[in-house]
């Protein structure tokens, strides 16, 4: 599987993942979820922005807590749930949001 | 990401026999393991040239090395009582999935290479050779079982499909066909210590996030103590516990437990995951690397005790074979079990008196109990037949005053799986976890509708997460899945203990 974005073809992994983490840039994440009929709002991008900005300084995608905390603090408490994440991202919020940000997919029993 | 293509099983009235289709599930394959995946386990990176020959020398292997192999794959004598025990043929009618026709896939090959009338005259004995479409029944039809042994439960002779489809499993990968994702995951652990990848950074600052949040909810410094050298108990956990929910409030019930009683405990980021899936792809090389992650860790630390997290596969490993994988342990304290699940630690100190609890804390749920497979049926817990019954529900009817138990032949010895077991809890199986899920999906509902229940209890990370995905599926939320020690842990009055 690959991605066509601004004439440029990014290889991705057999559940679209991207191949390379380097690759991403924000039209990858505009293009995986125009596929998904998903709009990306600004409150989509401070999580995948979180995502990024988490895994470059610890190489993991935080756990979902730590997502949560982050997420309340900067969109309001009542947004720091994962109910709330699993509207923004209803295929799971660690997966489908992971996927847009660039980042590898979870593994383990999760 | 496309919508599930498949439809989800309707829960009947009562259990029901399905109407066999002769390959329902023939189009479920997940994604095999890339070569980098592959050769870090000590596997060919893809299938082999001369596959068929080294499968049959692997077998042979195998069964030299395991007696019981053999003895599996000789005694069936076809009765039949296995073939409406497995939930995945209970919810997919895949003839293939029955337990006897699953294990029939490896013994044809085995009767013709191993036996001498399946040498001579193969069609009178069923004996086959392995051609290219067996193998690629074996990829398909051994990941199709998660490994749970109920059929074996129910079987005259004692036959256990998991270890035929562990023996298959490991054919499969020594040929260069591997399962990308337990393999993936394995070549984590070797690598960083978890099934997640999860580095020390990471796991250091998730720990310090859980006590903040934990000071900060009740007032009470409860600490989650990282490579601490001295520590009496050292805590291995499946790594789901750091990173997802419902699974991390059963670890933050852990913590409030040793707090309460005193215990100084510490977890390691060398034994940073208590799950060993070496088992599941039945290589015994790569569950003994596994395993001795866990005796280096617990020497290194100078621990005196070891105890284990909610993870039903990982308690079959410690609890059947720890010490023969990495003993023996004559280094740790004599007076406790080794090694110790942590439902056996917190339940014994409910029944010594030294932990205060407050029931009425979950007076808004109504629980059920979900035995996990191989804690029902590969260990036991505590000191009498059947613990592993008895001790979590005696937890839970500690910790909560509405506890109920789902129809007897769901549970305990005969418990379903929850789907998802045995390196099969991946994307790329969804359909069969949702359809292999509909025997719990209906004596849950059964106690839903009966007794109101509005929460599943369980102690395993694979169930947990299993439970979490296709509960919606069914009807039901995603979070009506709770851990044991998430309900410990919320009932428990943390504090001095008069």
């Amino acid at each position: 599987m690959a991605l066509q974005i601004n004439g440029k073809t990014l290889d991705t992994d057999e559940e679209g993942y991207l191949a390379n983490l380097s690759d991403w840039e924000p039209e990858v994440a505009q293009v995986m979820a125009e596929s998904d009929e998903c709009d990306l709002t600004d409150n989509h991008w401070e999580v995948i922005n979180f995502l990024r900005s988490y895994y470059e300084e610890y190489q993991i995608a935080p756990a979902v807590r730590v997502l949560t905390k982050a997420i309340g603090k900067k969109l309001g408490k009542d947004k720091g749930n994962s109910k709330y994440l699993y509207q923004l991202y209803p295929y799971g919020p660690a997966k489908q949001a992971c996927r847009y940000a660039g980042l590898p997919k979870p593994t383990g029993c999760v | 990401m496309a919508k599930a293509a498949f439809d989800t099983p309707r829960i009947p009235d009562f259990p029901e026999i399905p109407v066999v289709v002769e390959g329902a599930m023939g189009h479920s394959r997940p994604f095999a393991a890339a070569p980098e995946h592959q050769e870090a386990l000590g596997f060919p990176g893809r299938l082999v040239e001369d596959w068929h020959d080294r499968a049959i020398a692997r077998m042979g292997e195998l069964l030299g090395r395991s007696r019981g192999l053999r003895v599996f794959l000789d005694s069936c004598v076809k009765c039949g009582a296995c073939t409406d025990k497995c939930h995945y043929f209970l919810g997919t009618g895949d003839p293939k999935n029955m337990p006897v026709a699953r294990q029939d896939l490896l013994r044809k090959v085995y009767r013709r290479h191993f036996t001498l009338a399946g040498k001579l005259f193969p069609k009178l004995v069923g004996a086959a050779d392995l051609t290219e479409e067996v193998l690629e029944d074996w990829y398909r039809y051994f990941h199709q079982c998660s490994q749970c042994r109920r059929c074996s439960v129910f079987c005259p002779y004692g036959i256990d499909t998991a270890e035929v489809s562990m023996a298959g499993r490991e054919i499969l990968a020594s040929v260069g066909l591997g399962q990308k994702y337990s393999n993936e995951i394995i070549g984590k652990v070797h690598k960083i210590g978890n099934n997640l990848g999860l580095p020390q950074p990471a796991l250091a600052d998730t720990l310090e996030g859980l006590g903040e949040d934990v000071e900060e909810e009740t007032g009470v410094p409860v600490r989650f103590p990282l490579d601490e050298e001295g520590a009496e108990v050292l805590l291995v956990t499946p790594s789901a516990d750091f990173f997802a929910e419902p699974h991390v409030d059963g670890l933050i019930g852990y913590a409030k437990v040793f707090h309460q009683a005193g215990i100084r405990w510490t977890l390691s980021t060398r034994a940073s995951e208590a799950a060993n899936f070496g088992l599941f792809i039945g290589s015994y090389e790569n569950m003994r690397k596994v395993a001795l992650r866990v005796r280096e860790a617990a020497l290194e630390l100078g621990v005196k005790r070891l105890v284990f997290g909610e993870c039903g596969h990982a308690w079959r490993v410690a609890y059947s074979f720890l010490d023969t994988l990495a003993g023996p342990f004559d280094f740790l304290d004599p007076r406790y079990p080794v090694p110790q699940h942590v439902v056996e630690v917190t339940h014994d100190l409910i029944r010594r008196g030294a932990l205060t609890l407050d029931r009425s804390a979950n007076d808004e749920r109504r629980v059920t109990f979900h035995d996990s497979c191989n804690v029902a049926r590969a260990s036991r817990m505590g000191d009498v037949p059947g613990g592993q019954f008895t001790l979590p529900r005696d937890v839970l009817r500690a910790v909560c005053n509405h506890f109920f138990d789902m129809a007897p032949d769901t549970i305990g010895e005969g418990t379903f799986c929850c789907g998802g077991g045995g390196g099969l809890l991946t994307d790329d199986l969804v359909e069969l976890r949702v359809k292999g899920a509909l025997p719990r999906m209906q004596a849950f509902r059964e106690v839903v509708e009966r007794h109101r229940v509005t929460h599943i209890a369980a102690i395993c990370a694979i169930c947990k997460s299993q439970f979490a995905k296709v509960l919606p599926y069914y009807g039901f939320e995603m979070d009506q899945i709770l851990s044991v020690h998430q309900l410990v842990g919320d009932a428990i009055v943390l504090g001095r203990n008069d």
